[in-house]
């Protein structure tokens, strides 16, 4: 079977560094074709980065990777052999999307390699059958266990039948029932397929026995490469395990030894952990039903079961994380309370999914849990170098754990765990991902805790070796404990020649009962139909078909969030309303009052002009200078005025007399209206007295100034406002929901779809938009509706020129997402980037609070810009001003050349590699 | 009580870190805080100032030019000429704010005390700019009349002046309030956002969890996201307002900064608070970020620093008290422009303590409770 005269893949002198790490040194070698490849070694040796160069979703930089016999730096090539290559990426079901069912998410990756529907029916039909996923078909990938995952992500991977599967730790993390299931199922996949070769990492050496071609590597660098029988011949050691670590550099080697479980001295007292009758639901679902365990201090507990079985539900509600629906758990005699800070202190936990902070270097976050834990500042440094020694972090000690090798990261967990020398340890699935050396290292830290310094230990875990290390262990299935004893106990009661074999045993038992996972291990009559079908339009520049695919798939995200669905079509009525009542410029009742000197009949005829307006609100009156200060400083009054003593005796004798009138500058607008209506009721006043008194005109009077308000005659704010605010709420919630789409599925792991598939970058980039385009429309008309029926604000102009330039901007605003979205990295980066760039040029110099025509400088390049400014003069052309087609088509010309320029911007800044 | 104390230091601490980690948000927050309150400053004119404005000279008399050339810079730009016929589509396009119509013969009706009709045509759909703009054309006609009929000897005696003074802000310049305005906003932008984040951030990624085992309280997560975020942005304002506000844009605050920057913190307790609470209402970023929006977006425009408070109906102007951000535009306007004392603006300040409080209290109940829903 192995036919090493062909190679799949050769590497020739690859090095690969992350910042100041080496990846990958130096690699060069030959990946047999047509057969089963193990990439065995330690964590953050290059595994996953040598997998990722072939796969070709990294960035090369040094040295040559040709796959099928081209060069994978080329672009072209990738392109090209992308639709035969399949790459499944490392950690749990991370390039599934959680809220598609199990059949969607195969349905999209057979959508992105261009497959028709009936072909797409047949296949996923057939995977799932082999799989054994077909009950399941309807079910959200978010809710199945971690095995059922990763079957579901090789059924994703397979859809299109790739001559080359690259699967970067695919059991890690999964229970050993799942795990052999999926060992199986490969087996029975390539029997059907045989040409196609597989390259796997692995972290179980018991699994890459089985493989055709092993390639041991270490330091970024190749050990050796073999069958497992030449490497165990080689070292001339009995399993692959040992003769791996027999490969190792000699440093690396020394001081391993078997680790062997003394004998456990008994403590006296109270149990460490006690629970009884512990049980969680969630809704109508038991995750934890009626678990009872007593353990004793010093012991070490083995917790066994497959994935979703209940573990994590349970060690949450020992820790206090849930509180129980039923039952009791108690640590140290002590009932379990959420705001025990005690018990706390004397609890190390460590959670399965990696839970530090990415964003602090390694000593940093061994430097803050130290702190936390209350370290004294004289021990602390030595607790976090003897941390860093212990676990082997000296050299990653001041890189980002987010950069580190799932490994590395899982020991630094550890750490933090440890840091406190807690009296119990309670760790879920510790060394899921970890090396063999690591792990032996691991645990004779555990043993060494528990026998030496009494702590107790709850550990759960799929490694049955390390269940065999175990005082005692349980085997979990469906919430409840199928099995607890002592190992060998457990291994005789089934009458099972391995611990492995008695679990899967109990597993399959169970399993059987409640008739869940069985696969299908008939062939499938179709299944010789398979590559019948060759992937069409691969090479085409825009796939339309796969456009579609990506928008399918994010409207049905989005459909499966109600509640995003249901803010971004009610958050802008709500906001409309808000805003077109709340924002007026309508000048009514400026609270003002008066330093009356005078208090004669003249000035009280003076002051009734003030009074009688409707435009003022006359507040008590003021009776001191210092007093007029005080209240303008307050902020309680818009304007005061000062009548000077003797006034009225002035006015009567003719004499001019002069009235003081103090503005409040601070609210500049404002200000400048209290001046402009005090001078108004002053010229009345003034040409009313000289009507009286002279019978003469006064000056404003020799010519009539005729003011025309127009495209708002009643110069109501609302009539302005409006078409504003609805450009406003289309803008923002648009850009800002589509700028959360390309870095969220950045942050979530799934982007790696992009970078795997045949997808060109706008191919992408479109189908997401698309979605967002239609929810910005269904706003757009409801608020349209809001602002003619509730607001009575008419269209006066052509509505078919309002619905086009909408349909341009929201493509404009929501490429301008996408803008965002390429290029920041995180989710939270994007939502205040889309706020900043969309909430302050819009509203300063778009046109919708403040005329265009009056901004300088800066301001009126910036609102040129964007598209807010052109889509406020089709809205505001359309309601007030009653224009069409005719006046506003620069608008529109502008809005689309917006469109083009932000898709080549997005283009540009999105990588469809990493680095 | 000290260790309290010092859980809250170092997990803020922490928060730093991760601040300074991610470069993209330090550059935004170094930007709205700096140019960007540079550029609304002096961008926008809440103030009659550049205001476009064309005129039709039908007459072409000398009063007419003398109308023309009254329209002065800074307040208006130079004045265009326009035929009749291109008033509409002029205006249609928003080229001019304003556009004056002086009718054939307007000159010698006048001198005939005939009474000629003058049209002001007003663009309307610019709020801000239409009312003062009419009351100021106005004035410069009826100004122009006296002048050019008192050359024509005919007399005329004002029984009354006005003499107007404004305080705080001689010139009415306008960059003074948009500066702090702008300052005011991204105060409350910012803060909703990084601290309602922070928080969903470490729940998406589980390290909340974290946290949530080791001995601190929720009380403490949550004060140290408040006083290292509210940090932060603290010091982006104190930046601004010496180097941008004061320095480059040379507004003269006339009240105490050290008073202001205390209110700005005791605004910022409230809105991380604020934050905070949303944040334990969404369940994904995505979320979050449609909640957040109408929060900070309502904030923005009614709390009297886009739009004036009196403006808004009644009920409006009552639900808007329970916003953090009324309070604290109207202490910022009262601190920084007024020179008020904290003897003026304590009810602000009591205000803002009251409401932050009560969403922290709010944000303390909520927390473990969504932590113990999250599956």
């Amino acid at each position: 079977m192995v036919n090493k005269a062909a190679s799949i893949a050769r590497l020739t002198s690859v090095s690969h560094r992350y910042g100041s790490v080496i990846a990958l040194d130096d690699v060069s070698i030959d990946i047999p074709a047509g057969c089963m490849v193990g990439l065995i070694g330690p964590d953050g040796v290059g595994k996953s980065t040598l997998l990722g160069l072939i796969a070709g979703v990294r960035k090369l930089q040094t040295g040559h990777v040709l796959v099928f016999g081209g060069d994978m730096g080329r672009r072209g090539h990738r392109n090209e052999v992308c639709t035969r290559i399949a790459y499944m990426p490392q950690g749990l079901g991370r390039n599934l999307y959680p809220t598609l069912s199990v059949r969607e998410n195969v349905d999209f990756f057979g959508r992105l390699f261009g497959q028709s529907a009936s072909e797409r029916t047949w296949r996923i039909d057939d995977l799932l059958h082999s799989t054994g996923l077909h009950p399941f078909a309807d079910r959200p990938a978010a809710k199945l266990s971690g095995g059922m995952k990763q079957k579901l992500s090789l059924c994703c991977a397979l859809i299109h039948d790739p001559d080359l599967l690259i699967l970067d730790e695919p059991t890690t993390g999964v229970d050993p029932l799942s795990r052999r299931q999926f060992w199986e199922l490969i087996d029975r996949i390539r029997a059907r397929r045989s040409t196609m070769s597989v390259i796997t990492a692995t972290a179980y050496m018991e699994e890459a026995s089985g493989f055709d071609h092993l390639i041991a590597m270490d330091d970024g660098q190749v050990l050796a490469t073999g069958t497992a029988a030449e490497l165990k011949t080689k070292t001339s050691r009995e399993s692959l395990e040992e003769a791996f670590i027999a490969l190792l550099p000699e440093d690396k080697r020394s001081g391993h030894t078997i680790v062997k479980l003394p004998p456990r001295r008994r403590h006296d007292g109270v149990l460490a952990i006690e629970a009884d009758g512990l049980t969680k639901r969630f809704g109508d679902f038991t995750a934890v039903d009626r678990v009872t365990v007593k353990i004793e201090r010093g012991e070490i507990f083995g917790f066994l079961g497959s994935n979703g079985c209940g573990k994590t539900t349970t060690m949450k509600m020992l820790t206090g994380l849930l509180p129980p629906s039923e039952g009791t758990a108690k640590l140290f005699g002590i009932i379990v309370d959420a705001n025990d800070m005690e018990t706390r202190r004397r609890v190390g936990y460590m959670s399965q999914s990696f839970s530090l902070y990415g964003e602090l270097s390694v000593r940093q976050n061994l430097d803050l849990h130290a702190n936390l834990f209350d370290i004294p500042r004289a021990e602390a440094p030595s607790r976090v170098r003897e941390m860093i020694e212990r676990f082997d972090l000296g050299d990653v000690a001041d890189e980002l754990p987010e950069k580190l090798p799932l490994g590395v990261r899982q020991r630094l967990q550890l750490a933090v765990a440890v840091i406190h020398e807690p009296e119990m340890l309670i760790l879920d699935e510790p060394t899921s991902g970890v090396d063999p050396i690591a792990r032996d290292k691991f645990w004779r830290l555990l043993i060494e805790l528990s026998r030496n310094d009494g702590v107790t230990i709850f550990i759960s875990t799929h490694f049955v070796n390390e269940a065999e290390r175990c005082d005692r262990i349980s085997l979990m299935h469906a919430g409840k404990i199928l099995a607890m004893d002592v190992p060998d106990a457990l291994r005789q009661a089934r009458g099972a020649d391995t611990l492995e074999d008695a679990f899967i045993g109990y597993l399959e038992d169970a399993a059987n009962a409640d008739a869940s996972i069985t696969p299908d291990t008939t062939p499938q009559a179709r299944a010789s139909r398979s590559g019948i079908e060759a992937v069409t339009s691969s090479g085409r520049l825009f796939d339309p078909r796969r456009m579609w695919a990506f928008t399918r798939r994010e409207a049905m995200e989005l459909m499966r969030d109600p509640i995003r669905i249901m803010f971004a079509f009610l958050g802008p009525i709500i906001l409309a309303i808000a805003m077109a009542n709340g924002i007026s410029f309508d000048v009514e009742k400026l609270d003002y009052a008066v330093l009356d000197q005078d208090q004669s009949q003249e000035s009280q005829g003076f002051l009734e002009n003030f009074s009688g307006s409707r435009y003022f609100n006359l507040k008590l009156p003021i009776t001191t200078p210092a007093e007029l200060n005080r209240r303008l400083q307050n902020g309680e009054l818009r304007f005061a005025l000062i009548v000077p003593p003797n006034f009225g005796r002035d006015l009567l004798a003719g004499r001019t007399t002069d009235v003081g009138v103090w503005l409040d500058g601070a609210i500049t607008f404002q200000a400048e209206t209290s001046r402009g209506y005090v001078q108004g009721v002053i010229a009345n006043y003034l040409a009313e007295f000289s009507r009286r008194e002279t019978g003469r005109e006064p000056v404003a009077q020799l010519a009539e100034i005729e003011t025309r308000f127009r495209y708002n005659q009643a110069f109501l704010s609302v009539y302005a406002i409006s078409p504003g605010v609805l450009m406003l709420l289309i803008y923002m919630f648009s850009a800002m929901l589509t700028a959360l789409g390309v870095v969220r599925e950045k942050e979530l792991g799934s982007i790696i779809n992009l970078y795997a598939a045949p997808a060109s970058k706008l191919e992408f980039l479109v189908g997401k938009q698309l979605p967002y385009i239609a929810i910005a429309m269904v706003s757009f008309v409801s608020l349209v509706i809001l602002i003619v029926v509730f607001f009575q604000v008419p269209i006066t102009g052509s509505l078919a020129a309002l619905m086009v330039g909408a349909v341009l901007f929201a493509t404009a605003a929501t490429a301008l997402g996408l803008v965002i979205s390429s290029f920041v990295s995180t989710q939270l980066a994007a939502i205040f980037g889309s706020a900043i760039i969309v909430m302050i040029p819009t509203l300063n110099f778009s046109g919708m609070l403040y005329p265009v025509s009056t901004l300088e400088g800066s301001g009126w390049i910036i609102g040129h810009l964007f598209p807010a400014l052109y889509f406020q003069k089709i809205t505001s052309g359309v309601f007030n001003k009653g224009l069409g087609f005719s006046s506003l088509y620069q608008n529109y010309l502008w809005l689309a050349l917006f469109c083009v320029v932000f898709w080549a911007m997005a283009t540009l800044l999105l990588k469809k590699q990493e680095k | 009580m000290r260790r309290r104390l010092k859980n809250v230091f170092r997990l803020g601490v922490k928060e730093l870190n991760s601040l300074r980690r991610d470069p993209v948000l330090v550059f935004l927050i170094a930007f709205t805080f700096t140019f960007a309150v540079y550029t609304v400053a002096t961008g926008v004119q809440t103030e009659l100032r550049n205001a476009s404005i064309a005129v039709v000279d039908e007459d072409r008399s000398e009063l007419s030019r003398q109308i023309r050339a009254a329209f002065l810079q800074p307040y208006f730009q130079t004045p265009v000429l326009l035929d009749l016929d291109e008033i509409d589509a002029a205006m249609d396009a928003s080229r001019y704010a304003f556009v004056i119509d002086i009718p054939p013969g307007f000159q010698a009706d006048i001198l005939g005390a005939r009474q000629p009709r003058l049209q002001v045509n007003v663009d309307a759909t610019a709020m801000t700019l239409a009312g003062n703009g009419a009351a100021y054309i106005q004035t410069i006609i009826s100004g122009q009349l006296t002048e050019f009929l008192n050359r024509s000897d005919l007399q005329y005696i004002q029984p009354v002046t006005v003499t107007m003074r404004t305080m705080f802000n001689p010139n009415l310049d306008s960059s003074w309030f948009m500066s702090v305005m702008q300052i005011v906003s991204n105060i409350t932008m910012l803060s909703l956002i990084l601290s309602g984040a922070a928080v969903i951030r470490e729940r998406e990624r589980g390290t909340i969890e974290h946290l949530l085992v080791m001995p601190v309280t929720p009380g403490e997560i949550m004060l140290a996201k408040i006083w290292a975020n509210g940090l932060a942005i603290l010091l982006a304002v104190i930046v601004s307002l010496y180097v941008v506000v004061q320095g480059i844009l040379a507004v003269r605050i006339s009240g105490s900064i050290a008073l202001f920057v205390f209110g700005a913190a005791l605004f910022l307790y409230a809105m991380t608070a604020l934050g905070i609470v949303l944040s334990t209402f969404a369940k994904s970023m995505p979320q979050f970020a449609l909640l957040a929006i109408p929060f900070f977006v309502v904030m923005n425009m009614l709390s009297g620093g886009t739009s004036p408070l009196g403006g808004m109906p009644k009920s409006l102007q009552i639900i808007m008290q329970a916003a953090p951000s009324t309070h604290f535009t109207s202490f910022a306007q009262a601190v920084l422009f007024r020179g008020a004392g904290i003897e003026i603006v304590w009810p602000q300040m009591v205000a803002m303590v009251a409401i932050g409080t009560l969403l922290f209290l709010l944000a303390m109940m909520r927390f473990r409770a969504t932590m113990s829903s999250a599956h």
